[in-house]
C-alpha cells in the first residue's frame, strides 16, 4: 500500500474512532452525575490514541526500511555476485532499486536487472508490513484508549496537552527553518573556503567563475565587483530613485491629500510593492533598459550597455517607493502633533513645518525604513537577473555592464555543473555573505526604528 | 528656526526700549511673505509630482503588459482549401476517441496538410507558411465532421510564428510583405491557455505553467497554513516570557526578512541535497515557498489574534472554559477572517515568487503540464522568465500574455482578500 493511501486509511480510521467514542461517552452518562470531559474530548482522545501511534512507527520506518530492504537483497543468492562495498557495488544496487520501483526503465548494469526483481519482491513484503504493523498499532491504541473511557476519565486535560504540544511544535518550525539555512549556507560556504582562501573571495578583485584554474581558484573567485555592484544598483542607484519619491509621497499623502484622495492613492502606490518582480524584471529588460542605452548613446557615453546598473536600479527604485513610503508614512505619523501644531501656531508655513519639524523629528524612522529598503534591494534577484549583466566589472559608470550577488547566484548554480566543484559552491558562500548583510541591516535598522518609538511615547 | 524666517515678536510688559513693533505692510515683509508661499507651492507640487510619479509608472507598466499581453491570447489564421480524398488511407470508422488521434498521424495527415499548403501558397513560402500546430486543427476538425474526407473543404488554421507577428505589426519587411497576399484572419487562441511549453510560439500554452504553479501553491498552503496559525496562537495565547519564546519571535522576524534566494539555497541543500527529493517537482517549490510564507502568516495571525478584545477571553474563562476550549472555540474564529486575508496576501507574494524556484530546477522545458506533485514541472513566474530569454519575436507576446494571466489571478486573490477584510472586520 502507498504511504498516501495509508495515511488516508489511517486517518479514516481516526475519525471513525472519534465517533464510536463519542457515542459510547454520551451513552454512558448517568443523569445527575458530574463530568471530567465532554463526550467529544472523549473523542479526541480516542481519535489520537488511534492515529499518532501509528503514524509514529511510519515516521521511524520512513528511515529504517530503506537499510532494511537492502539487507533483505543481500541476502538472496543472486547477490553473490556484487563486487566487494565501494562505488560500483552502491551504483548497482541503486540503479536496481529504481527499476524495481518502476521509476527507470533501463539500467547500466546487467546485474541491476537481475536483482530489481529481487528489489521489488523485498520492497512490497516490507511495505506490506509497515501497512500491518501500523494497522495494529493503530487498534491496540484506540483498544488501550476506548477502555480506559469512563465517566470519571479527565479525558479533556489529556487532549489538551497533546494540543499544547502541537501547538509548541509548530512554533518550533521557524526555529528549525533558520537553523536549517544558517547550517546549509554555512556548511556549504564551508567547503568552499577549504577550496579557495576566504581573503582571497572576499579581498579579490577579479571575478570570472566561467575559467577556473583548477591549481588556483581563488585567483578568479574574487567578489568585490559583485559586492560593489550589488552595492551600486541596490544601495545608490536604486536609493536615488526610491528616497526622493517615496518620501514625498508618504509627505504628500500624510500632510496634504485630502482623506479621500488618500485613500484611493495609497493602496495604488502599495500595488508597486505587489507586482512579482520577474515582471519588472521583464519590463527593466524589454522597455528601460533600451531607453537607457539610447540615452547614454544620445549623451555621448561611448560604453553604453542594454544591461546598465541604469536600468536595473531604475526599475528597482519603483519597486521599493512603497516600502520607503509606508515606513515614512508611519514615522511621521508618530511624530507628537503638538510639534506640528506648535510649528504651525508659530505662523510657519506647513512646508517650513514639516521639513524643519517633522521631518527631522521623524529622521531615525525614515533612515530605519531606508535601511530596510536596502537590504530588500540588496537581496532582490529576478530583476537583476534579467535586466543587469553577468559580466563582472569594477565601474562606478551607470551605463557599464554591473553584475550583483544574486545574479551570480543564479549563473553559478543553474549551470548543470556538479555539487562538488568550487564553482556551485561559491553561489553558498555568496549567499552567506548576503544573508549576514541583510541580516545586520535589519537588526540595525529594526533597533533605529524601536529606539526612536521609545522617544516618543 | 533661522531668524530671517520667523519675525521678532514684541513680548508683553517686557518691552524693551527703543524697538518698534514690525511692520508687516512694508515691501520687504510683502516680498518676504510671498516667497514663503511660493516655497509652499512648490513643496506641495513637489509632492504631488511624487505620487503622479509613482502612479504613472505604474499605469505605464500596465499598459505596456496589457498592450502586448492581449495580442498573445489571439492567433493569426490562414485560410486553407484542403482536398484529403485519396490521399488518407483511412475509414471513418477509425476516427473514434484518441485512437483517431493515432490513426490520422499514421495515416500521413501532416504530410497532406502540408502539401495543400505547398499548393495553395506556392508563391509566399508553402508550407512554411503554417504553424507547426497547424495539421492538429485539420486533425480536429476531421474528427468532428469525418465527412471532410471525402470532399474538398476550407479550414482557417493557425500561421507560422514569422507571419503571426508580422500580422500583429511588428515583423520583419520581408514577412510583412508574405502576410499582405495572405488571406489571413484574428481569432482566439484557445492553445494558448490549454497547452504547456514548446518550442514555437505559436504552439505554447500557460496551462502548463498555471498546473505547476497550482500544485506547488497546494503544498505552501497545506503546510504554511496549519503550522502558521498553530504558531501565531501559542506565541499570542500561551507562550511565557522567556528566552525561548524571544528565540521563536526573532526567527520569525528574521525569516519574513530574508531574501527570497536564500530559501532557494536552502532547497537545493536541504531538501534536493540531503533529503533526496525530486528535482524541479512542485513538492519540493512547495516546500520551500512554505517555509517563506509561514513567517507572513505567523505575523498576520499575530495581529489579527491581538485584536481580539480580552473581554471575550474572560468571558470565557468565567462560564468554566478550558484555556484551549477558550482560544479554539471563541478566538480562533474571530480571528479567522484577518489570519485569511493574511495567508491570502501571504499566498499571492508566494505565488509571484520566482528566484527561489529556480534554484531548486524548476526552470527546465517541461513540454506537458505536471501529472503530480512529484513530476517536472515549472511556475507560472518561472515560464514567463523562460520566455523572456528567447530570441524568437513570437514570445514577446507570448510573455506578456503569461503575464497578464498572473496579474490578473493576483487581482483575484487581493481582490478576495480585501472583501473578506471589509465583510467580516470588526471593530471591537
Amino acid at each position: 500500500m502507498t504511504g498516501g493511501a495509508l495515511m488516508l486509511l489511517l486517518i479514516g480510521l481516526a475519525v471513525i474512532a472519534w465517533a464510536v467514542a463519542r457515542a459510547r461517552a454520551i451513552r454512558t452518562r448517568a443523569p445527575g452525575q458530574r463530568f471530567a470531559s465532554l463526550p467529544s474530548q472523549g473523542g479526541w482522545f480516542v481519535a489520537l490514541w488511534t492515529l499518532l501511534p501509528a503514524l509514529l512507527f511510519l515516521a521511524v520506518w520512513t528511515f529504517v526500511s530503506p537499510a532494511m530492504v537492502t539487507d533483505a537483497v543481500l541476502a538472496t543468492p543472486d547477490a553473490a555476485a556484487l563486487p566487494p562495498p565501494g562505488f560500483e557495488r552502491a551504483t548497482i544496487l541503486s540503479e536496481a532499486r529504481e527499476l524495481g520501483a518502476g521509476r527507470s526503465f533501463g539500467a547500466f548494469h546487467p546485474l541491476a536487472r537481475t536483482l530489481a526483481p529481487a528489489y521489488a519482491a523485498a520492497q512490497n513484503r516490507h511495505d506490506w508490513i509497515a501497512t500491518a504493523l501500523a494497522l495494529l498499532l493503530a487498534a491496540a491504541g484506540f483498544l488501550y484508549a476506548y477502555t480506559r473511557l469512563r465517566p470519571g476519565f479527565a479525558a479533556r486535560t489529556r487532549v489538551e496537552r497533546v494540543t499544547m504540544a502541537l501547538l509548541l511544535a509548530a512554533s518550533l518550525v521557524a526555529i528549525l527553518a533558520t537553523a536549517g539555512i544558517v547550517a546549509s549556507l554555512v556548511w556549504e560556504a564551508g567547503r568552499f573556503f577549504g577550496l579557495v582562501n576566504p581573503l582571497d573571495f572576499l579581498f579579490g578583485t577579479h571575478w570570472s567563475p566561467q575559467v577556473l584554474d583548477p591549481r588556483d581558484p581563488g585567483a578568479n573567485l574574487g567578489a568585490v565587483p559583485l559586492f560593489w555592484g550589488t552595492f551600486f544598483i541596490g544601495a545608490v542607484i536604486a536609493m536615488l530613485v526610491a528616497i526622493p519619491l517615496g518620501l514625498m509621497s508618504a509627505i504628500y499623502l500624510t500632510q496634504y491629500a485630502s482623506a479621500r484622495a488618500r485613500r484611493w492613492l495609497k493602496p495604488t502606490l502599495e500595488v508597486l510593492a505587489g507586482v512579482p518582480t520577474v515582471v519588472y524584471g521583464y519590463f527593466a529588460a524589454l522597455t528601460v533598459a533600451p531607453a537607457v542605452r539610447d540615452a547614454a548613446v544620445a549623451l555621448g557615453v561611448t560604453y553604453a550597455s542594454s544591461e546598465s546598473a541604469l536600468a536595473a536600479g531604475l526599475v528597482m527604485g519603483v519597486m521599493i517607493i512603497p516600502f520607503v513610503s509606508s515606513m515614512a508614512d508611519d514615522s511621521l505619523a508618530a511624530v507628537p502633533t503638538a510639534m506640528r501644531d506648535g510649528s504651525l501656531a508659530m505662523g510657519a508655513t506647513p512646508s517650513e513645518t514639516i521639513r524643519r519639524v517633522l521631518l527631522p523629528a521623524a529622521l531615525p524612522g525614515v533612515v530605519g525604513g531606508v535601511l530596510l529598503a536596502v537590504s530588500r534591494a540588496i537581496g532582490e534577484t529576478m530583476i537583476v537577473v534579467m535586466a543587469a549583466s553577468g559580466v563582472a566589472t569594477l565601474t562606478a559608470n551607470p551605463f557599464a555592464p554591473t553584475t550583483t550577488v544574486t545574479r551570480q547566484i543564479v549563473d553559478l548554480l543553474t549551470g548543470e555543473a556538479e555539487f562538488d566543484s568550487p564553482k556551485t559552491l561559491a553561489a553558498f558562500a555568496l549567499g552567506l555573505t548576503l544573508f549576514l548583510v541583510t541580516l545586520l541591516l535589519n537588526i540595525v535598522a529594526l533597533r533605529v526604528v524601536k529606539r526612536y518609538r521609545e522617544a516618543y511615547e | 528656526m533661522s531668524s530671517s524666517l520667523v519675525p521678532q515678536l514684541p513680548i508683553a510688559g517686557a518691552e524693551p526700549a527703543g524697538r518698534t513693533p514690525t511692520d508687516w505692510t512694508t515691501p520687504a515683509s510683502a516680498k518676504r511673505i510671498a516667497r514663503r508661499y511660493a516655497a509652499e507651492r512648490r513643496f506641495r507640487l513637489l509632492g504631488l509630482g511624487a505620487v503622479v510619479l509613482s502612479v504613472g509608472f505604474l499605469l505605464f507598466l500596465l499598459a505596456t503588459m496589457l498592450g502586448q499581453g492581449l495580442q498573445g491570447f489571439t492567433e493569426t489564421r490562414v485560410a486553407l482549401p484542403i482536398d484529403l480524398r485519396g490521399r488518407l488511407a483511412i475509414t471513418p470508422a477509425q476516427l473514434e476517441g484518441r485512437r483517431g488521434d493515432l490513426a490520422l498521424a499514421a495515416a500521413g495527415l501532416e504530410g497532406a496538410v502540408d502539401a495543400a499548403a505547398n499548393r495553395a501558397f506556392a508563391g509566399q513560402g508553402g508550407a512554411a507558411v503554417l504553424s507547426e500546430g497547424a495539421w492538429l486543427r485539420v486533425r480536429d476538425a476531421v474528427k468532428a465532421d469525418p465527412s471532410l474526407l471525402a470532399r474538398p473543404f476550407m479550414l482557417a488554421v493557425p500561421v507560422g510564428s514569422d507571419i503571426d507577428v508580422a500580422h500583429k505589426g511588428a515583423g520583419t519587411a520581408e514577412a510583412e510583405a508574405a502576410a499582405a497576399r495572405l488571406p489571413l484572419s484574428r481569432g482566439l487562441n484557445r492553445t494558448f491557455l490549454s497547452a504547456a511549453d514548446a518550442t514555437d510560439p505559436t504552439r505554447v500554452g500557460v496551462w502548463g505553467a498555471l498546473k505547476g504553479s497550482l500544485l506547488t501553491m497546494a503544498v505552501t498552503l497545506a503546510l504554511a497554513f496549519p503550522i502558521g496559525v498553530l504558531a501565531a496562537l501559542y506565541l499570542e495565547e500561551y507562550a511565557p516570557r522567556n528566552r525561548w519564546t524571544d528565540l521563536i519571535e526573532v526567527s520569525i522576524n528574521n525569516l519574513a526578512a530574508v531574501p527570497s534566494i536564500i530559501f532557494g539555497l536552502l532547497g537545493l541543500a536541504l531538501f534536493l541535497g540531503t533529503l533526496g527529493l525530486p528535482r524541479s517537482a512542485p513538492l519540493v517549490g512547495g516546500l520551500t515557498l512554505a517555509l517563506m510564507t509561514m513567517p507572513v502568516i505567523v505575523i498576520a495571525g499575530r495581529n489579527a489574534i491581538k485584536g481580539v478584545p480580552p473581554s471575550i477571553r474572560d468571558a470565557a474563562l468565567g462560564v468554566g472554559a478550558s484555556r484551549v476550549q477558550v482560544v479554539f472555540h471563541h478566538v480562533l474564529p474571530l480571528a479567522l477572517p484577518g489570519i485569511l486575508t493574511g495567508t491570502i496576501i501571504g499566498m499571492a507574494r508566494a505565488l509571484g515568487e520566482t528566484a527561489p524556484l529556480l534554484m531548486i530546477g524548476m526552470r527546465a522545458f517541461i513540454a506537458a503540464p505536471p501529472g503530480g506533485l512529484a513530476s517536472p514541472a515549472t511556475a507560472l513566474p518561472v515560464q514567463i522568465f523562460l520566455w523572456s530569454d528567447e530570441v524568437n519575436r513570437g514570445f514577446v507576446e507570448k510573455t506578456s500574455a503569461a503575464i497578464v494571466v498572473l496579474l490578473v489571478l493576483l487581482l483575484a486573490m487581493n481582490g478576495v482578500a480585501i472583501w473578506l477584510r471589509n465583510k467580516f472586520e470588526t471593530r471591537w
